[in-house]
């Protein structure tokens, strides 16, 4: 094949296609109308019953935690703003930008995710509000719950688009490259999942006021942690060119729209299911 | 950053040869079995859809004859009450999600990229996906004829409360509910790609109005399931809470309402019977103007008719629901919206009459089939409208007034245009023609067979017979009708039998034909019967509406713009062709066993391991690997040059037998 091609790429405009929309953006506006028929259900679904009230069905305000509930809105609204950073980044070829905008990314998403499960426990352990014991229970967990998943798997495609830009261009280290990948998601899950339960757990410890065992308790956690964190780091120490840059770009952007669709989810999802609580 | 610019995904040379490597196993096969699991040609995954649907077409006609066997005579025993229940639910299941849905896939996938001048959809890998996902999703369905709970009972909408686990415990609605669900997985994931490849891998000059109507029909269809088939996800999604965790969405004694059952079930429900439809008008928007000789009459009203009906499809769900108590203001409007679609339906009943009004009719086989469509969809149509009038429908519901009449819509328009595009696009996909005399008769037989079989339940249903009941006293003046319906019913069986055996008969042992058997108006036809693996050896330059019949009256112009045009990619490194793949086959068999998890094994924990959680755990991790190794393995392929004297297409003159 020529090697002419070394013009940057028109990401407004893919020439391949009949309408010049590259396919995989098309596939994705595609997907999303459809998710938007999908929450439009579950929301509705929401609203309902909202509406009808068997008796003895507990007041939301009992429950709800505004603050907590607007600070993980900002953050999840603010990760939009990182992935849009993250895109325009690769647009531009400039990879080592869109990898740390990917991370910040992950970080925000991350922290939504971690506030959605201390809220789940909150009104779980401490309200005594199940998925089964009343319709306000079945309808809200299952609505936050179902968009809660897919902040995580926005988060795990992030995570994986993340290491994926360290593929190494010299396709012949592909299968040692292909280890280091496994290293790398693992160290991911280590890092996340541990990080997760060390916040939630000295934030419960310091609610009962129990913080002064905390160190003694979760120092094997903590270890943990920073050896995820290491590790993470050690495995981005690459050298020579990556196998990814403003070629990736529709990929990344395919990626991004779906976070954004998510965030708008949230945004309708916050007011109609806390904010219209309280007018 | 150059590298990744100037990066070459395909090689450029010789056949395909990828690395195997150890982690991107590339399957290169292409004969034998493992061909077919791997296969991204949309040619085969169509024929996988065909095949699959023809299947369990056969099933669901068998559930069919055994309904039927029963209603019979009065007071029959053939089947039991319980039996009996499984059998429609079976029945309406499974013709709908996997006799005619697959079948239209199936030539939504052979003929739609040919029609518009493409090599493959846009997605291959994908398109493969939808396919296995289809089939588990119809294995997890029909689990439990097999199994101890049996096969689902709660009929095909499925109406909670009835469906939640107070009233049928154990797994075979739970079954029903992963295997729905996962229909719908496939079904969207397959519109995706359809509606991403009619919109952006169109030949040059296929503007959309020079679109064939298929493949505007395809379009519709597929917005129709991407937007429709949410509402049943999140209504199935909710009856699973309910029965596997005890949520409330649907238990009355903690506030449930029924009703969000109906209107999430229905919101699906009607748009999904023009799912069922369009598809078959765009089959007869082909075929008729093809045998009157003559271009579709009034092209861009049939266009935009199916556009509106796609549009207020959406607008008329409660109509099944007129006897809910909606209050008069709803029942008003959706009797209204009901009605104003039985518009742009009869504007291109008008435009087909139309297009046959001094044509030059060749009443072969295919053309057959498609005047039985005409005539049994207009009946199906009209007693369409007599329910959409809210007091006679509250006469007619439940009864087998409403069976008439949707059997007249499925069987005589859906099912009609089925067995007419079999008929039609035969000797494009095989190079072989079906005898018209075993055709034809094929056609009165069913034809016959049909009327006999669902004409007397207009009088049955207007006479007070309800529907989902397993038998009846002699004494209620419905043995003769239902006598006569059976008789029918065997007769249509025949019918079908015929159909299918000389079908199989001549994919044996059938006159061979060679390149534009009807000598018809759209591009699939330029190609040689059947098409090769790269279908276009040179893209065609579309010019007018009908793009294979202004190519066959204007050759010399043509065989210019081709050589060109060939020499043009030539030098571009010849025909993409994509590589197979392994990792759509393997995701979706990770999904068969984590949906076993989920609807098949008792929640109960076992002493030791957790059998259910851990296979959802294992169906999930190998679906997650599949998807991630099916990503890294990229869109690589390699480059094949079709020798231009052996194929030269673009040129009628000259036959190419394979």
């Amino acid at each position: 094949m020529s090697s002419t091609a070394t013009a940057t790429i028109d990401h407004h405009h893919d020439p391949s296609t009949t309408t010049g929309i590259p396919n995989k953006k098309l596939l994705m506006w595609t997907f999303l109308a459809s998710d938007c028929m999908f929450f439009g259900c579950l929301i509705s679904t929401h609203l309902i019953y909202r509406l009808h009230p068997p008796p003895g069905n507990p007041s939301p305000r009992e429950f709800f935690n505004p603050p907590l509930t607007s600070f993980s809105t900002f953050i999840l609204l603010m990760s939009s703003l990182l992935m849009a950073l993250a895109v325009n980044a690769i647009q531009r070829g400039n990879v080592r930008s869109m990898r740390h905008m990917l991370l910040g990314t992950i970080f925000f998403g991350c922290i939504f995710l971690t506030c959605q499960v201390y809220e789940f426990t909150d009104f779980v352990m401490d309200k005594h509000m199940t998925i089964t014991n009343c319709i306000l229970g079945s309808t809200f967990f299952t609505l936050t719950g179902t968009h809660g998943c897919h902040v995580a798997i926005g988060v795990l495609w992030l995570t994986l688009m993340y290491i994926r830009s360290f593929q190494p261009a010299d396709a012949s280290t592909n299968r040692l490259w292909f280890g280091r990948t496994l290293l790398h998601i693992a160290g991911f899950i280590a890092a996340i999942g541990l990080t997760m339960y060390l916040v939630l757990d000295f934030v419960h410890m310091a609610q009962a006021g129990t913080l002064s065992g905390y160190l003694g308790k979760d120092a094997l956690a903590i270890a943990g942690a920073i050896i995820a964190y290491v590790g993470l780091n050690l495995l981005t120490r690459t050298r020579g060119a990556v196998d990814f840059g403003e070629a990736n770009a529709i990929d990344v952007e395919s990626m991004g729209l779906y976070w954004h669709f998510v965030d708008i989810v949230w945004i309708v999802i916050f007011t109609v299911v806390y904010l219209l609580e309280y007018i | 950053m150059e590298d990744a610019l100037v990066k070459n995904n395909f090689i450029t040379e010789g056949h395909p040869a990828p690395a195997k490597n150890l982690v991107l196993w590339r399957p290169t096969a292409k004969t034998g079995l493992m061909s077919w699991l791997t296969t991204v040609d949309h040619k085969r995954i169509g024929f996988l859809y065909g095949i699959s649907g023809l299947f369990f077409f056969l099933v669901g006609g068998v559930e069919a004859l055994l309904i039927r066997l029963q209603l019979a005579v009065p007071n029959n025993d053939l089947l039991t009450a319980q039996q009996y229940n499984r059998m429609f639910t079976m029945h309406g299941t499974t013709m709908i999600f996997l006799a005619v849905m697959p079948l239209f896939s199936g030539f939504f996938n052979f003929i739609m990229p040919l029609q518009i001048g493409a090599r493959d959809v846009a997605f291959p890998r994908l398109n493969a996906f939808s396919y296995w996902v289809f089939l588990v999703g119809a294995i997890i369905i029909n689990l439990g004829w097999f199994m101890k709970d049996g096969p689902p009972n709660g009929g095909w909408f499925g109406y909670a409360p009835l469906t939640t686990k107070a009233f049928i415990p154990g797994h075979s609605i739970d079954m029903w509910v992963m295997g729905l669900q996962l229909l719908g997985v496939a079904s969207i994931a397959a519109s995706l790609n359809f509606i991403v490849t009619i919109i952006n891998l169109r030949a040059p000059g296929m503007t959309m109005m020079r679109l064939p109507v298929f493949t505007w029909m395809t379009l519709f269809t597929a917005f129709l399931i991407v937007l429709a088939f949410p509402a049943i996800t999140i209504a199935l999604v909710e009856l699973m809470m309910d029965r596997l965790f005890g949520t409330n969405f649907f238990e009355v004694s903690n506030g449930g309402l029924p009703i969000l059952w109906q209107h999430l079930f229905w919101v699906f429900g009607h748009p999904e019977v023009y799912i069922l439809i369009l598809p078959a008008m765009g089959v007869i928007s082909e075929i008729i103007p093809t045998f009157a000789r003559k271009p579709l009459f009034g092209y861009p009203i049939v266009v935009f008719s199916g556009a509106s009906i796609g549009f207020l499809g959406f607008a008329v769900w409660s109509h099944h629901m007129f006897t809910t108590g909606l209050g008069t203001m709803a029942t008003a409007a959706f009797s209204l919206a009901t009605m104003a679609i039985a518009v742009p339906t009869g504007v291109k009943i008008f435009n087909w009459i139309g297009t046959l009004w001094g044509g030059h009719l060749k009443m072969r086989t295919p053309m057959m089939f498609a005047l039985g469509f005409l005539w049994l969809f207009m009946i199906g149509g009209f007693s369409g409208i007599m329910h959409a009038a809210a007091p006679a429908d509250a006469q007619q519901h439940d009864s087998y007034f409403v069976i008439a009449h949707f059997h007249y819509v499925l069987i005589g328009g859906s099912l009609f245009g089925i067995l007419a595009g079999i008929h039609y696009w035969f000797p494009l996909m095989f190079g072989r023609k079906v005898s018209e005399f075993w055709g034809k008769l094929s056609f009165w037989v069913i034809f016959i067979g049909f009327n006999t079989t669902f004409f007397p339940m207009h009088f049955l249903g207007l006479n007070g017979m309800p529907r989902r009941t397993f038998t009846y006293d002699s004494n209620m003046g419905w043995n003769d009708g239902n006598l006569i319906a059976t008789i029918g019913a065997l007769i249509l069986g025949i019918g079908v039998a015929i159909y299918f055996s000389v079908m199989i008969y001549t994919y044996f042992k059938g006159e061979r034909v060679g390149r534009d058997t009807w000598d018809a108006r759209t591009l699939e036809w330029s190609l040689p019967c059947p098409p090769p693996e790269y279908n276009f050896a040179v893209i065609p330059t579309v010019h007018e509406r009908d793009a294979w019949w202004y190519e066959k009256h204007h050759q010399a112009e043509i065989e210019k713009e081709k050589a060109a045009h060939a020499k043009a990619e030539d030098a571009h490194g010849g025909i993409h062709m994509p590589f197979q793949s392994i990792y759509p086959i393997l995701a979706s068999a990770g999904l068969l066993v984590a949906a076993i998890g989920i609807s098949v094994i008792d929640a109960n924990p076992a002493p030791g391991i957790h059998l259910k959680l851990g296979l959802v755990l294992v169906g999930f991790a190998v679906m997650f690997v599949g998807i991630y190794l099916w990503s890294l393995e990229g869109v690589e392929g390699y480059h094949i040059h079709p020798d231009p004297e052996k194929d030269h297409a673009g040129s009628p003159t000259q036959e190419a037998h394979k």
